[in-house]
């Protein structure tokens, strides 16, 4: 019918899947950020690193490009192995933080502010596929900017340097993929239930920074005061950088930028995971809290 | 006629709170008034039924699906108009509209394509493209319509469409919600505490009074019966010869005090016989009046029942 014929009728036609639906979130999500010529300029800015990376690679395995250039010596220097995928993890985690906390805060806060959960829940649409709608936004591109460019120069370095080198280095590979997970997930969860909880955007994005930064400070404060090493626990970047270590299976390394380990008597894997999953879940539960059609007044 | 809502013992609480009471109705009407006081539970019944408040016992089926075994499939069926502002800031109108058809089912291009028809039929046509937070309430108001309908719901939830309008905003709205009802292929119910919305779009009524039902009645038959049920006003020597004339007819009669009247007139009768009977016994009726305002009767009566049973 066309729009001159300003007359109601029912829709007969066919219907999207149910399962795609949660989709339909970060699409719309995506259009809007792309409109922003800071976040788009920043997101593309994110791959710098990692071309630099690809270029290198590269050139490390063309003597003639060595030769050119005249690098022979920073070859040997850097060689490519877990260091050099750790540093790359974490350089372009950072950047998925500061990616996080200005997205972050803008998803869920419009919502509540202007009372549009109910029209979200009002349709076919549970709780839960409004969250996995909104992790997802945060998800694709905080995915395109760790695990992905760093699958795809494990796979280049691969085919450069041969199977075999790709076999005796496949944790390297896991550890990208896993290691960006927990971070991925740590950080838009974090991002969620603080854009759920605090309506005003500023003030959630620098209350993201305020759960690292300030956390780590408190933790590092502890440690000293009380000569304990358990104080590591309010530092995030501290627990995630364990995690890394242990998957990235380099047990001589401390982790990589902001994410360091302290050499001296780390604190248990068990505890870093425990304490990750505990964060994980009370984001969860503050989430479930706030996201609801109505709100019940007891 | 297949029922659109059947409540069956619906019981809902917050906390210990009980808010809706075992509420039993079977409701088949095209379109459904909710009436009742602030704070009767006529947003608590609407939440239900789209699953935001889980029933504490008994249940409700929308045109035949449970909502405690089949929510998702309910809300597949219902257009929900909420009360409160209720909106998507950032997104010019037709972009939020398009959006929350898809959220509901709808291909993209379909739900562009009637995402834009609807509002063109709200008549915001000509604003679609500007960002919601710039409409006014009643263009709000419209801009919640036209998510509703986008996606062709089965059922149309109204909650009080007429908030905060001006009279010739409201008279739009009204003539929307009765166009829909007319035209369109689904029921609708409209929750207000203004009497005159219903009466204007409603044939059936649910009045609400502490969370249980204080009375529910067929406004069509209420009209149907108040056609026919009549108040005169006469002058003349031969009153009492026109009341008698008028009996014959077959009409129930209540004389009042100076020629005032109340009758009942049978069906197969109509009002030009009384006419014609007034005029062969010389008797002037001076006003003839339908009874009206029965709604605010009923909603009256209801009120005034002590603890709102039917």
């Amino acid at each position: 019918m066309a729009v001159y014929k300003k007359t109601y009728r029912p829709y007969e036609g066919e219907s999207t899947p149910g399962w795609s639906r949660f989709l339909v979130i970060p699409r719309y999500a995506i259009e809007d950020l792309h409109r922003s010529r800071f976040l788009t300029v920043f997101f593309l800015a994110s791959f710098l690193y990692p071309l630099f990376c690809a270029l290198y690679i590269y050139i490390v395995h063309s003597t003639s490009m060595l030769q050119l250039l005249n690098l022979q010596a920073v070859s040997r220097a850097i060689s490519i192995g877990t260091p050099f995928f750790m540093s790359l993890l974490g350089w372009q985690s950072m950047l998925a933080l500061f990616l996080a906390a200005f997205i972050g805060p803008g998803q869920i806060s419009p919502d509540l502010a202007n009372n549009g959960l109910p029209l979200y829940l009002a349709r076919p649409f549970s709780r839960s596929e409004y969250v996995l709608g909104k992790l997802s936004v945060l998800v694709i591109l905080l995915s395109l900017m760790t695990w992905v460019p760093g699958l795809l120069l494990f796979t280049f370095q691969g085919y450069l340097e041969g199977w075999s080198w790709m076999m005796d280095n496949a944790r390297i590979a896991s550890g990208v993929f896993f290691g960006s997970w927990i971070w991925i997930l740590v950080l838009t969860l974090l991002a969620l239930a603080l854009s759920a909880w605090v309506k005003w955007k500023p003030a959630a994005g620098a209350l993201l920074f305020g759960v690292f930064f300030v956390a780590a400070g408190f933790g590092a404060t502890v440690n000293n005061v009380e000569r304990t090493k358990w104080g590591d626990l309010f530092n995030i970047t501290s627990m995630v950088g364990s995690v890394w270590v242990a998957l990235f299976g380099d047990p001589d390394r401390t982790g990589a930028v902001f994410f360091r380990v302290s050499r001296d008597s780390p604190i248990p894997q068990w505890c870093c995971y425990a304490m990750l999953a505990g964060l994980a879940l009370l984001c969860l539960y503050m989430l479930a809290r706030k996201i609801r059609g109505a709100e019940v007044v007891r | 006629m297949d029922p659109v809502i059947e409540l069956d013992n619906l019981e809902v609480r917050f906390g210990e709170r009980p808010i809706l009471k075992g509420l039993k109705a079977s409701l088949t009407g095209r379109a459904i008034g909710l009436l009742g006081p602030n704070g009767a539970g006529k947003s608590t019944l609407i939440n239900t039924l789209l699953g935001f408040h889980q029933p504490f016992s008994g249940t409700a089926r929308v045109l035949g699906r449970d909502i405690r075994t089949h929510a998702r499939a309910v809300r597949g069926l219902i257009g929900y108009m909420p009360e409160n502002d209720s909106f998507l800031a950032q997104m010019s109108g037709v972009r939020y509209v398009r959006f929350m058809a898809e959220l509901a089912g709808l291909p993209r291009r379909q739900a562009l394509e009637r995402a834009h028809e609807a509002f063109f039929y709200v008549g915001l046509g000509e604003v679609r493209y500007r960002a919601l937070g710039t409409y006014s309430l009643g263009m709000k108001q419209a801009a919640k319509l036209a998510q509703a309908i986008a996606h062709g719901p089965k059922l149309l939830l109204l909650d009080e469409p007429t908030n905060g309008l001006d009279p010739p905003a409201r008279a739009r709205m009204i003539q929307l919600i009765q166009e829909i009802r007319d035209h369109g292929d689904l029921s609708l119910i409209l929750s207000s505490h203004l009497l005159r919305d219903v009466e204007d779009c409603c044939d059936q009524v649910l009045i609400l009074k502490d969370g249980k039902i204080a009375a529910f009645c067929n406004l069509e038959e209420e009209r149907r019966s108040n056609r026919r049920f009549l108040e005169l006003e006469t002058r003349g020597e031969s009153n009492g010869c026109f009341l008698e004339a008028i009996e014959k007819l077959g009409c129930e009669t209540a004389p009042g005090a100076q020629g005032r009247l109340k009758l009942i007139l049978p069906d197969g009768v109509e009002i030009r016989r009384l006419y014609e009977l007034a005029a062969e016994q010389n008797v002037q009726i001076r006003r003839l009046n339908h009874r009206r305002d029965s709604l605010e009767d009923i909603f009256l009566k209801a009120m005034e029942t002590p603890d709102g049973g039917l």
